[in-house]
Formats: structure tokens, sequence, C-alpha cells
């Protein structure tokens, strides 16, 4: 026998490591790019890193084929052909930025509010929001109101801090970990590794998930539920909770204002308010004295049931037996839940129990003394290992935002937040309503060549804090903060193109678009979009929108409606920064940060977008981007993460501050920032010292610790809202009983769904068309080695996803005689598509559903014409209207949650027929030009040159 | 599996070419005849292009030769080896024939051998792989062989009655190898039909405990090389059409016609040229055949991919 | 060579695949990509990457199965079929088909540790251990015309100028829920050997008789919701509301 071939096994995988942030998705994953004959030869995770220590996704290993991709755009584009064909020719930086600063300058100095400045997967909106605050404008806002601010506002309003972004599970000591309606989520790569760790520890993983595919495949339970009824199954869990007795009396006390008193007066303007003494403090009625005092009495052992005289003479009864009395109701029993959320009894009563046995007979102790913010010493954390996490399962219905109250609610009752082993707050959160800013954006808050006077967005704390004007009308242009919408917490970027084109609340001049493909799968009624920003006005001959400025790193079906395209590079060629004051990276124990910085050179002419926006916020003589002189503030997006200081000693970096770069949280900027961070594998991390770790809502030490690292110049600590008195202001107004009084026509959708103790309605598409006539929901779910549309143009990850089919439930495909490969017409009340089927079984049997954004347009993303994405793929947005449909009166309200504005996606109710054998789906659209795409190569061969 | 062009054409060709080289090797044809020197170039030539365009599928064809060297384990090498082998006596054979007009048993009888363990080798290839389930019996090797007997003793027919040879015992077997080689391969396909799939989406994923097993997802949507070498798929009618089509132009047709030109006792020209008619039909039915031997087969892998 | 050793290999390296975790991500079908189409061999093409047809070779995919309980386990809260994400790359092994029927000697199993190779430079294409492989774990590169199969990242696992964290395969060190592992199975005390002992480890298509070295690790066992529904306590009072009260009024005296 020869002897075996000798094998390279000690090859170096490549000349040099560059350690930088993945922007494969928004997880912002730490990775090394090994580079090697200045290519990229292997991106791998960071093992220091700790959002993924070591690990990587299918999007993060993909990086190779995002970063080459030949749907790049190389330099400025102008439009030459309509809008909507994709010509386009390339231009100069020079005539890009003149061009822009022209259009954006007119607005400026005649009517700020003509620019409508809106931004997708914007991981800078510390600097786009501060940009539009100085440009002017009142119209301006990140995705977050066609994404998770249901998620967001609920957690906000409830606990201070919310599962999206600034929380998560406790995945080292939880024993009952409880998901709902997550596919995949921002935290990508932190679920899976916490899954992992939950198996390993063989703690219960329950998904409630419609769909059983993903996390929910592995999960030892998966509760199956029909689209739209959490809400009512938390609430179920929540009466045989408090049936059983099984709830946290003492955290109720302590962090909740369940004690809190609510004025018992029907038919006056306080009517349901908390009663407050003279200084404003909420009061409390103590047990040993029988008397009423306020919060924070020391001492006080509060009541919480009981009517109680107030000094006034009026009545109050504390906020939680109006709590109990709600939800002891049997309507809430599981019996009675069960066929509504399609979960058996049984189930719904084995949950309660689990989640009562381990919260109650499993709590476990961590040995640490801490003081609360009363001065009390505790002498251990006592943690009740029960967690939860929800996305947009629970956020993308108009139920949403009560459905996540619901949830919360369920957390505290068991005493469950932040306690070791639940769901822990990530800083610079918790943080209390009162210490968010409130929204601005009314006429008195802008005029010409002034900046805005305070920030955009915000939390309405009433109807006196909406953003109308005198007669009611929205003040913006997404009518956001409307009584449409009140506390639009992120805006409805969903509404911005709808409206604009209808000029309703009023036209506009410029449309500022960043990073989101609002031409295809981000908008609602995709088709009728896209005819929205095709249309000219018949008088003028001009486009109803008149101008259209875009920045995007790839030929996306945007692109094609743009007027002048800005070309970003890709994020392997750009500073970033993943800032404190933004979306940050920490971790329940840790404060966290990172930078992006150029690990490759751009090969094309492209800049980096913040760049850009900081060469023209100088260019138009932004305060804040140029000096009185009107010479630039910062070279570029570097120079500006470094300098620029929010308030003094305040920057976008934690980490490395101070003249020498030893300072952390607050000090002055260093010129080294970033090269320190570079060094330090682009991250920075300030571990959470132990005492401080847990019940950081009222922790005295965790709070000296926020204050010390700049959060707040003071203790914010949290009360639990689970009363929450901001919704009843808008009833009593929606009652006629305070003012400002909510419009006739907004009074009922306000009663029903500002219930200030979670509650549960049906969605409303759901209760508008007619049930049998649409029978199924139809929802999407993300998948995991996608993002959005942005996989498509890479050559490894499309071919895991190159079509999408429809998942029909078995029982449908028998009832209609479906195989997989027929093809069925799905119908809803706004329009029909035509796609081929596919047999599931593991799938709640009433609903129907396909992977997010893989269908794409003809033309777009440098494909091939007949690409199976554009050929056979399909989106579901086609079917969802902005728009529910009308009801008695002829009104048409906005598909969205009545209390955020939140994009209601998984409302859809449709009905499917068998269609005719296809080789298309339906509907398709003309095929958009190539705005000069890259050479396409007929075979890809990657890294063959280093092969031996 | 997938019925590539190429490798059907080469075990058809090269099992014809074999077939009739063993027969020559017997001696029942007269050396001199120009006829007999004419079979022995073909056969030759049908053995050459049978192997070259086995070469046709190769990724890296200019390495061909390393596949002479596994001959200890590989059924293919072993098949490139014994063809090699075998062309020594079939050259000398050929030479003897066509330049000196006779016929020497010694290379002749090895020469039958050897091209008889060469087809036994490619029948090989197919029946040791476990993983096709339809080829993995004993029934593969002696379907080939017997359809090279069949096809030989058809074309020797052929080429005895071009040589005015009045032979009977020739043709003659030509009908009993027919006969025999498709009542083999009848065999082979009723165990086909018949067998209880040894693998099976539950054992190939190791999850029948839990229930039946269905395929959701492929890994990757598009075709893979995978799915196109093993998922090739024949729907049920067709292939009972075309099996019958073979059985017909294959074994029915060629061998009614021998058995005619038996009784008539005729030879020479027309003998001949029916003869002629009697191969190609026999050759179309075996290329139908073996077409089928590999769209009908499925490959254990389909398990994983819903096929 | 084309031979298998004649000896059990002292060390079988090979990979433990945890079905009960595995969430299907595609993580380690991309990573594995990537670290391969520089590494071991020929590039891994893909062929119309931007067109209509695009495929290409791949070492490792996932697949994803449907299981409906079938007189077997029931599973679910709201139906009885589960989901199983299945990863699949090369199982090395021990009576490995893929090696006896290579005519070139280009396909063996290393004697030192039971890598099933190709040698590139040997491989004529011709697709035979492809055939030969019930696991569809061969898959040609189409450029180069040369058979690819996963190495064990056999250029990582043993690589001196790497971390001694980051010698092991690529697709496992990048799996985010922990569901691969890597170590030798014929040494009954390591890490993997342990795990195939507790967790029931199972081969693929034992009948196939090839004896695989990677082993998968079955779903676990689970138990339903509903078991749990009975254990609630319900409460001594069941006057509903003003029973709640009264003992909220208690526990309070109590705090
Ligand atoms: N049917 C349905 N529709 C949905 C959803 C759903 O669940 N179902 N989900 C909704 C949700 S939650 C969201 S957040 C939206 C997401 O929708 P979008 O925010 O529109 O997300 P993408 O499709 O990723 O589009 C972002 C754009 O960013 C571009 N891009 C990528 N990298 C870069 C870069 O480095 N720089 C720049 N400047 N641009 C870049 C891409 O080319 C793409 O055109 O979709 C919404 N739409
Ligand atoms: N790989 C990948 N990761 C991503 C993204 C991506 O595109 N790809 N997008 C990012 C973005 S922008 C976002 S917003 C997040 C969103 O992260 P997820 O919230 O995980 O996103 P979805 O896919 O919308 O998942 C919603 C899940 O809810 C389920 N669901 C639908 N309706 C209901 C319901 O009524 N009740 C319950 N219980 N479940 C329901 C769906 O079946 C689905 O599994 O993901 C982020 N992460
Ligand atoms: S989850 Fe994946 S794509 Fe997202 S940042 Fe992390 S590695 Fe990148
Ligand atoms: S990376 Fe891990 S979890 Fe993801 S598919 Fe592969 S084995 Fe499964
Ligand atoms: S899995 Fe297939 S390729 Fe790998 S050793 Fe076994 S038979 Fe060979
Ligand atoms: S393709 Fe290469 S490795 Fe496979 S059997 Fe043929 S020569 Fe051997
Ligand atoms: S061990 Fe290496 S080659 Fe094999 S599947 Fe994993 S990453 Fe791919
Ligand atoms: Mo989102």
């Amino acid at each position: 026998m020869k002897s075996e071939p000798r094998v390279a096994l000690h090859r170096p995988i490549a000349d040099e490591v560059r350690k930088t942030t993945c922007y494969m998705c928004a997880c912002r994953c730490g990775i090394n790019v090994h580079i090697k004959d200045g290519k990229i030869r292997y991106i791998e995770g960071n093992r220091d890193h700790p959002v993924n220590k070591g690990v990587l996704c299918a999007k993060g290993s993909a990086g190779i084929m995002q970063h080459y991709a030949p749907a790049r755009l190389r330099a400025p584009l102008k439009r030459t052909g309509p809008r909507g064909s994709g010509q386009f020719k390339e231009i100069s930086w020079e005539e890009a930025l003149e061009t822009a600063t022209a259009w954006l300058g007119d607005v400026r100095h005649t009517d700020p509010k003509k620019l409508a400045f809106f931004t997708g997967r914007d991981q800078s909106q510390s600097l786009t929001g501060y940009w539009a605050q100085q440009f002017g404008t009142p119209n301006y806002a990140a995705h977050g109101g066609f994404c998770s601010v249901n998620m967001a506002a609920a957690g906000i309003m409830t606990l201070g801090g919310s599962f999206w972004e600034f929380g998560a599970p406790d995945w080292d000591r939880t024993k009952l970990f409880i998901m709902f309606g997550v596919a995949e989520d921002h935290d990508s790569n932190p679920i899976k590794m916490g899954i992992a760790k939950l198996k390993q520890r063989r703690a219960r993983f329950v998904s409630v998930n419609p769909v059983r595919t993903g996390y929910s495949a592995v999960a030892d339970n998966w509760i199956g539920i029909r689209p739209g009824t959490d809400g009512l199954l938390i609430l179920s869990v929540i009466h045989e909770l408090l049936k059983a007795r099984k709830i946290d009396v003492d955290y109720l006390v302590r962090y909740s204002n369940a004690p809190w008193l609510v004025i018992d007066a029907p038919g006056t303007a306080d009517h349901g308010l908390f009663a407050r003494d003279a200084a404003g403090k909420e009061l409390i009625f103590e047990t040993v004295t029988e008397r009423v005092v306020p919060v924070g009495t020391r001492g006080a052992r509060p009541a919480l049931s009981g009517r109680f005289e107030l000094a006034d003479g009026r009545f109050a009864v504390p906020s939680f037996q109006l709590l109990a009395q709600k939800y002891l109701d049997p309507k809430y029993a599981p019996e009675a839940v069960s066929d509504e959320t399609g979960v058996a009894a049984d189930v719904i009563r084995g949950l309660a129990a689990e989640i009562a046995r381990v919260a109650f007979d499993e709590a476990i102790v961590i040995e640490q003394a801490w003081t609360d913010m009363n001065g009390e010493r505790h002498q251990a954390f006592i943690g009740r290992p029960v967690s939860f996490h929800a996305m947009r399962g629970l956020s993308a219905h108009s139920n949403g935002f009560q459905t996540a109250r619901a949830l919360h609610l369920l957390q505290v009752l068991i005493g469950a937040v932040d306690c070791p082993g639940a769901f822990r707050f990530e800083p610079p959160y918790p943080k209390p309503l009162g210490a968010h800013p409130k929204p601005h954006g009314r006429a008195e808050h802008f005029r010409p060549d002034v900046p805005l006077a305070g920030p955009h967005l915000g939390f309405p704390q009433g109807p006196e804090e909406l953003l109308i004007e005198a007669d009611g009308t929205p003040s913006r242009i997404d009518k956001a903060f409307s009584w449409d919408a009140p506390i639009s917490a992120h805006g409805l970027m969903h509404m911005v193109i709808a409206n604009a084109h209808a000029r309703d609340p009023y036209p506009i001049d410029v449309l500022f678009l960043y990073m989101a493909n609002m031409a295809w799968n981000s908008s609602m009624n995709t088709a009728g979009t896209m005819k929205m920003l095709e249309e000219k006005d018949p008088q003028t001959g001009e486009y109803v929108i008149p101008k259209i400025i875009y920045s995007d790193a790839y030929a996306s079906e945007m692109v094609a409606y743009a007027d002048l395209v800005l070309p970003d590079t890709t994020y392997l060629e750009r500073h970033d920064c993943i800032s404190l004051l933004d979306r940050p990276i920490s971790e329940p124990d840790a404060v966290q940060d990172a930078i992006r910085w150029p690990v490759i050179e751009p090969d094309r002419d492209v800049c980096g977008f913040q760049s850009v926006l900081i060469d023209l916020g100088a260019r138009l003589k932004l305060p804040g981007f140029a000096d009185q002189q009107g010479r630039p503030l910062y070279m570029d997006y570097a120079d500006y993460i470094v300098r620029h200081e929010r308030r003094p000693g305040i920057g976008l970096l934690s980490g490395f501050r101070g003249k020498d770069g030893s300072e952390t949280g607050r000090g002055e900027p260093n010129p080294d920032q970033l090269a320190r961070y570079i060094e330090n594998g682009a991250f920075f991390s300030a571990h959470i010292p132990l005492e401080a770790q847990f019940m950081k809502h009222a922790n005295r030490a965790y709070q000296e610790f926020a204050v010390r690292m700049g959060f707040f110049d003071k203790p914010q600590p949290v009360t639990f809202q689970l009363y929450s008195e901001p919704l009843q202001k808008f009833r009593l107004s929606a009652q006629g009983l305070r003012q400002p009084f909510a419009p006739e026509s907004h009074r009922e959708r306000i009663l029903e769904a500002f219930d200030p103790l979670p509650d549960w309605y049906r969605p409303f598409e759901e209760a508008i068309v007619d049930r049998d006539a649409y029978p199924y929901h139809a929802i999407t779910q993300r998948p995991a080695a996608m993002y959005h549309s942005w996989g498509s143009m890479n050559a490894w990850l499309r071919q895991i996803h190159t079509k999408n089919p429809l998942y029909v439930p078995g029982p449908i495909c028998d009832r209609l005689g479906l195989a997989d490969g027929d093809w069925v017409w799905v119908i809803s009340h706004h329009g029909r598509i035509k796609v081929e089927v596919a047999r599931m079984e593991a799938v709640n049997s009433s609903t129907i559903w396909t992977w997010n954004a893989i269908g794409k347009r003809k033309g777009a993303w440098a494909l091939d014409q007949d690409a199976p994405e554009a050929g056979k793929g399909f989106l579901m947005n086609h079917l969802i209207h902005e728009l529910l449909p009308p009801k008695g009166d002829g009104m048409r309200w906005s598909n969205s949650d009545p209390v955020t504005g939140q994009a209601a996606w998984y409302d859809l109710r449709v009905r499917i027929e068998k269609a005719e054998p296809a080789t298309a789906s339906e509907p398709q659209f003309p095929a958009i030009a190539q705005p000069e795409p890259e050479p396409r190569p007929a075979e890809l061969r990657y890294g063959q040159e280093w092969s031996q | 599996m997938h019925p590539a062009f190429s490798i059907i054409i080469f075990t058809t060709l090269s099992g014809l070419g074999y077939g009739l080289a063993a027969v020559l090797g017997l001696g029942l044809l007269d050396p001199a005849a120009l006829a007999t020197k004419l079979a022995h170039v073909l056969a030759l030539l049908l053995v050459a292009s049978g192997l070259l365009s086995s070469t046709l599928h190769l990724g890296n064809k200019q390495r061909a030769w390393r596949a002479l060297s596994q001959w200890r384990s590989s059924w293919l090498s072993r098949e490139g080896v014994m063809a090699i082998v075998a062309f020594v006596p079939l050259a000398w054979s050929a030479w003897l024939a066509v330049v000196e007009s006779r016929y020497s048993p010694l290379p002749g009888l090895i020469g039958t051998a050897l091209c008889l363990v060469t087809v036994y080798c490619t029948a090989m290839i197919y029946a040791s792989l476990k993983a096709v389930q339809a080829w993995h019996t004993r029934l593969t090797p002696l379907c080939y062989l017997l359809f090279a007997g069949a096809g030989g003793f058809t074309l020797a027919s052929f080429f005895a009655f071009a040589a005015q040879d009045r032979t009977v015992i020739i043709p003659l077997l030509a009908i009993f190898f027919i006969l025999a080689a498709w009542s083999a391969k009848s065999r082979w396909r009723a165990r086909m039909q018949a067998m209880v799939p040894l693998s099976t989406p539950e054992s190939a994923t190791g999850l029948g405990h839990i229930g039946r097993v269905r395929l959701l997802e492929r890994p990757h949507v598009t075709e893979n090389y995978l799915t196109h070498e093993m998922g090739f798929r024949i729907a049920r009618k067709h292939a009972e059409k075309l099996w019958r089509l073979a059985v017909l132009a294959g074994g029915i047709v060629p061998a009614i016609l021998l058995a005619l030109l038996v009784l008539a006792g005729a030879s020479g020209t027309f003998a001949a040229l029916v003869a002629v008619v009697a191969v190609l039909f026999h050759y179309a039915g075996m290329f139908i055949e073996r077409w089928l031997f590999f769209a009908e087969a499925r490959h254990a892998v389909m398990n994983y991919y819903g096929g | 060579m084309t031979s298998l050793p004649s000896l059990p290999t002292p060390k079988k390296l090979g990979l433990v695949i945890d079905l009960d975790v595995c969430v299907g991500c595609h993580a380690c079908v991309v990573n594995c990509k990537e670290w391969n189409t520089g590494g071991y061999g020929s590039a891994l093409s893909d062929q119309d990457p931007y067109g209509a047809d695009v495929s290409g070779a791949w070492l490792n995919r996932v697949h994803t199965f449907e299981v409906v309980p079938d007189g077997g386990e029931v599973v679910g809260e709201a139906g009885e079929a589960r989901i199983v994400h299945f990863p699949k790359s090369c199982l090395h092994c021990e009576d490995a088909p893929c090696v006896t029927v290579c005519p070139t000697g280009a396909s063996y199993k290393r004697a030192e540790d039971g890598i099933v190779l190709v040698d590139e430079e040997k491989c004529i294409g011709c697709g035979l251990c492809a055939w030969s492989c019930p696991y569809g774990a061969r898959e040609m590169d189409l450029a180069a015309g040369v058979m690819k199969k996963c190495t064990l990242c056999i250029d990582r696992i043993y690589n001196e100028t790497f971390e001694e964290a980051d010698r092991q395969p690529a697709c496992v060190r990048t799996c985010p829920a922990n569901a691969r592992h890597f170590g030798d199975l014929a040494d009954p005390h390591s890490a993997v050997s342990i795990m195939v002992a507790e967790r029931g480890g199972m081969d693929l298509m034992p009948e196939q008789g090839t004896r695989p070295v990677n082993k998968y690790l079955p779903p676990r066992k689970r138990k339903p919701l509903a078991d749990s529904a009975q254990s609630l306590p319900s409460a001594e009072n069941t006057d509903e509301a003003k029973g709640f009260f009264a003992w909220l009024d208690g526990m309070l005296d109590r705090i």
C-alpha cells in the first residue's frame, strides 16, 4: 500500500485579521475578517465578542458574497428615465451633493416640513435623528413604526424597558423560558446560544407560535396558537395564577404601581387617574395607620384592595384591586378562551401551573447584598427563574400593544423582571417613561432655517402632548402622535408614502430615504406604493412626490424610484457606531458599544452614508454640523463619532474616553478612541458590578452606576406601570371628559383600545372582514439565512432560499385537493396573488404562511431576469393594505395598532382557491433596468487562487 | 438515477462489442471470410468507442489512466484493467483473422473469457452499489452477461449470414440468449418492483421512532449535483410503456426474425439484411433497457431529498 | 490505498450532531462553504450564481423534515407534527463504500484518524464515489471536475498556526446552537463518546453497512404541558374576587 498523500495541515488562514462588527443583520456580532492578498479570505465570529462569543450565523458567514455582490452600486446616480424604470446615469459626488443641497436648502429656507426624512435599517439614529432635528423638519423617524414599536412602547410604558433590544432572558439561570411569536429576532445569535444553554441545563422551553419552525421546532412544548389571540391566552394564564394565588405580592407592592390609588369618580376628568398629593406624588393607603400617604413613605404598608376616601372627599381604590377584579372574571377562564385561541384548556392550565411552580417552588437565590432605592438593605437577590421573550408575533397585530402589555403584566405578577433567572434589562435600560423625551413637531416647534425645538420622537403622556394642530390635524406627514396613533413612539414609516401621495395632511417636496426598500418588501400594498411613487400631478406634470433622494448600497427595488441615489459602501468599507445613544449591544451584565471600520477599502465611487449626511449638514450650514462661519465641524463620520458630544462628556462611544482614554461613560473626547476600539476588537464592554446586576429598576448601586456612566444625570428608578395612566387620559378624552377632546370619529376606537389595564380585543381586520369569506390567517416569517431583501444578491444565501412556497396546513390541502407544487390564488380584501403551495402539518390549522421578502422584482438586485426569486418567489405584501377595509361610515382606518401605529402585518385574513398550473407567480411587474451593474460571472470560484 | 447518455452508450456498445468478441473467440465463424474479419474489427471498434464514451463524463479526462490503479478494490478499476488486458487476446485474434485468416483457440478462448470477465466487471460496478438497491443483486451481472451474449450472437448471426455461412447454431444461440437475457431481466425487474426499500426516510434520519418522516424543505431550493445525478424520476406509466417497448424491440422482434431465418434456412445477403434489422432492433431495445436501468433505480440519498 | 485501512483506525475523528437543538439556521452550511472555498483543494464553485439555475458545491447541507407521529410519541400542544432540522455532511464511515469504489485511489480513509478525503490531484471526477455514498455526502465541483467532500476541516483541526480553541471544524466553531460537536469517537472517554452513550446517539441508515463515525443525537422526549394541568392548586376560597382579596390581606400581613 502506498503512503497517504501529504495534506497541508498548517497553512495560516491569511495575512492579517481585522476585527469589526457584522452587519448582515442588526444583531451586530463581532467578526474577525481574515484578509489575504487584499481580499477577504474568511470571516469568522470573534470569540472575545460579548454578543456572539465566536459563533456566526449563515448570513454573517456569507459576508464575502455580500461584499463582492454584483448588485453593489458603484457611483452616485441621477435618474434619466421615468421613475421606476431603473434608468440612471452615473454622476460625480460633487454633482450629487450639490443637487441634494439645493433641494434640501430650498425646503429648509421655506417650509422645513416639506422634507420627510425616514430611515430603515438604520443603526445610526443618534446621528440621523440629530441631523433631522438640526434641519428643522418635524418629519423624521426610523423604521420602528412598521417593525416592532408595539413591543418597544408596551415595554417602556410598563417596565421601563422592552424585549426588543433592551433586555434578554437570563439564559444562564432561567428554568422555564416562554417565547411568543419569534422566528429570528435581532438577537439572532444570542437567542440560539441561549436556547442551547437551556437545553444543556434541561430547562423547559415553551414556544407559542402558529408555526413550528426554527426555534419552535426545538421547543419542549409548542403551542400552535391562532394568530392575534395571544393576549387572551396570557390573560387566561393570569386568571389562573390569580385564582391559585400564585403571585408575588411583596414584589408587586415594592416595585409596581399595584398599590397606587386610582380615583374612582366616574364622569369626571380625573376618573381613573392616580390620586396625587399637592406635590404631585401618587398616593397609597397605609394599612397600619389607615391613612392615605404618598408613595415612598418610609415603612408604609400599602393596601392592595379596598376603597378609600381621599382628603378631598373623593374615593379611590388601589390599582391592583381593579386589576384583580378584571382578570378574575370567568371570561378569562381557560375553557372560555380555548375556542378563540385554539389552545386546549388543559394546556393553558398546564402552562400556568408550570409558571407558578418554577417561579415559586424553584426560586433561586444569589447571595449578594444590595440596597434598594428606599434605602432598604436586602441580603440576597431572589430569582423567579421564569423568563419570557416575544417579538413580532405579538407586536405585528393591531392589538399588539395591549398583548405585549399583558405579557409584561404577567412577568410582574410573578416577580420575574430583572431578577436572577428572569427577563433582565440591558443598560441603559430600564428608564422610566418620564425620562423619555416628549415628541416635538407641532407648528410651534419649527420654522424655516432653525432647528426643531426638541427631539422628534418620544412618549406623549396624555392627549395634550400630541403633535396635532389647533384644528386637530396631524402635524407630521406620517400622522404620528396624532389621534390616529397617539403613542407612535417610532413614527409610522409605512404611512409616509401613502400620506405624501394623498397630500394628507399636506404635500411634501423632498422624500429622503435611507436603507429601506419601500418600493417593495417594506411596504404594504406594494403595487399601490409603486404607483404612488410614479404618479404625476396632471396639472403641473410633476411627480406628486416631487423629489426622492435615496441611499442604498445595492440595486434594490427602491433604487429605481429615486431621483438621486447616494451609493453607500458595504458594511466592511465604512465607519459605523453602535452607540448607547441609539440601539446598543449591551448585555444584562455589561454596558457595551461597538464600531465598524473600513477593513477593506472601497473600489468604487461610493461613500458611507453617515459621512455623506455630515457633509450635507455642513453644506446646508446646519447648526451642529457647521460652525458660525459655515465651516464644516467634522471631517467625516469617524471624526463625528470621536468628537461629537451630546452633553458635555457624553458622546457616541462610552469606552476609552478622556484625553488618555482611561475614562468610561463620561469623559472628554479622545482623539485615539477609534484606534483603541479597533485594538480591542471593535467593541467596548464595561462590566456591571454584581451588586448592581439585578433589580436595576430599584437598585441603588445600579442607579449610581448608571449616573456614573452618563445614562442619566440623576437616578431614574422605575415603578412598573401595570395600570397605565396615560392610556386612561386618552380614554377620558374620548369620553369627552378631559381636554383636549378626541374627535368624535376616533372615540369608539380609543375607548376600545386604550384600556389602562392590559386587554384583548379582536384584531381589526379580522373584526371587520367577513370571517367566512376570509377564513384563514396569512403571516410571514423571517428565514434564518436571509435578512429581509438583502440576501438575494448574495450568491451563497440565495441558493438556500431561491424562491418561497406558500405553506398550507394539511387539513386545508385535503379540503381543497392541493398537493405540493399546485398553484393557488390567495385572496384578501385588498388583492390577490397566485403562488405555489407546499403542504405542512406542524402549523396552526387556520394559518398559511411563507418566508418574508424572498420574492423580488424582475431586474432588481443584479439578478438575471429569469431568476426564480422574481418568477416564482412572491411577497405577501401585495395582499396587505395600509388601510383597513371601509367600515359602515366609509371611514378607512390605518391598518395599524390604534395606540402605537405599529403596522399590523400579521392581521391579514385570506381565502385560497385552487388555480390553474402556472410558471410564474402573480402579480408580475415590468422588469427594471439595472443601474450599470457590475459584471456578473457565469461561474464563481471564489478563493480558487488560494487552492493548492 | 440520472440516465446519462454517455454511460448508456458506453454500457450498451461495449456490451455488444464484448459479446461479439466473445463469440468470435469461440471460433464459430469462418476466419477467412471477409465478414469475419470485419466482425473482428467491429468488435474492437465497439469496445473502444464504448470505453471512450465512458470517459466523456469524467471531470478530468486527462487523468483517466489513473483509473487503472485500484484493481484490488474497485470494480471500475477492474473493468478498466480487464478491458485493457482483454484487448491483448482480442487484438491478437483479430490480427490472426484479418491478416492471417486463421483462428487460434489460445487467444480466442482467452479472449472470450476475458470479455466475459470485463462485462462482469462492468456489471459489478453497479451491482456493488448498495445505495442503489435495484442494482444491488447478482441478477445484475447475470443480465449484463446474458445481454452481452444476446447481442454478441445476434451480431454474429449477421456476420455469419454475410459470410454465406449456413449456420443454425449461431442464430439459435442468439435466440437462446435473447430469451434467457430477457427472462433474467424480467426477474430483475420483478425483484425491483417487489423489493421493500432497504432504506427509508425513517432510517435515513433515525426519526422513525417518532413517526412518519417527510421532507418539508430541501437544503437548497434549486437542483444540485446530487439531485441531478440521483434525483431522476420517471412516472410509472412511462416506465411501463418503455419496458414493453424494450422487450418488443430488444427481445421479441429480433428473436422472431432470427427464428424465421432459421426456420426458413435462409442465408446470404437477404438473411444478413434481416439480421441487421434484428441487430438494430435489439440495440434499440438494449438502449431503452439501459435507460430504464438508470431511470427506474432509486438512490438511497433521495430519502433525504423527498424523492 | 483505495482499500480501507486494514485495521480499525486508532482515532475515529468525527462529528456528533444534536437534533434536539439544531434550529436549522444554516450557519454551519455557509461557514463550511466559506472556509473550504479557499482552503483544502479547489474552490467550491457556484454555477449560474446570479441566474435561474444557481447551484454550487457544498460540503454540508441542512434538510428540514416533518415528522408526523403515527402511534409513536405524540408531541406538540396544538398538533402532533414535529419539525426536525437535519444537517448532513460526510459521516467518515468506517466501511466507506466511497473509498473502495474509487478507481484512482483519490478517495482514501486516513489510517491515523479515519478521516475520509479526496486527493484532488488524482481524482478523475468519475462520480462513482458519489453514487456509492448513501448519504449524499459527496458533491462534484463542476468547475474543477473533482469530487469534493467534508474534510472534517483537516486544515484546521491540526493547524498549529491556530489557537488551540480554533482547532476544530469551521461548522462546529460557528454553530450558534451548539448542535455540533467534534471529537474522537474511538475514545470512549471523549466528550463526544460520552454524549453519544448518554443520549442514545444513532447511526444513519445502519442497514447500509457503512458504519458511520458521525453520530446523531435524537430529539429528546417531551413532556406535554397538559400533564401539569392538575398541579395548579385551586384556591382555598373559590369565592373569586372576595376570597382573593381576603387572601391578599393575609399575605400583606405576612410581609
Ligand atoms: N409581509 C411582510 N412585510 C414586512 C415584514 C413582515 O414581517 N412581513 N416585516 C417588516 C419589518 S419588521 C421591517 S423592519 C421591514 C424591513 O424592511 P427594510 O427596512 O426595507 O429592509 P430591507 O429589505 O432589508 O431593505 C433595506 C435596504 O437597505 C439596503 N442596504 C443593505 N445594506 C446597506 C448598506 O450597507 N447601506 C445602505 N445605505 N443600504 C443598505 C438594501 O439594499 C435594501 O434596499 O420589512 C417590513 N415588511
Ligand atoms: N435572519 C433574519 N433575522 C432577522 C430579520 C431577518 O429578516 N432575517 N429581521 C430583523 C427584523 S427587522 C425584525 S423586526 C426581527 C423580527 O423578528 P421576529 O419577531 O422573530 O420576526 P418574524 O419572522 O416576524 O417572526 C414572527 C413570528 O411570530 C409568529 N406569529 C405570527 N403571528 C403570531 C401570533 O399572533 N402569535 C404568536 N404567538 N406568534 C405569531 C410567526 O409565525 C413568526 O414565527 O428580526 C430581525 N432579525
Ligand atoms: S446574527 Fe449573523 S448576520 Fe446578524 S450580526 Fe450576527 S453574524 Fe451578522
Ligand atoms: S449551525 Fe448548528 S443549529 Fe444551525 S443548522 Fe447547523 S447544526 Fe443546526
Ligand atoms: S458518508 Fe459517504 S462520503 Fe462519507 S465516508 Fe460515508 S460513504 Fe463515504
Ligand atoms: S470522482 Fe474522484 S474520488 Fe470519486 S471515485 Fe471518481 S476518482 Fe475517485
Ligand atoms: S467539518 Fe469542515 S468540511 Fe466538514 S462539514 Fe464541517 S465545516 Fe464542512
Ligand atoms: Mo423589523
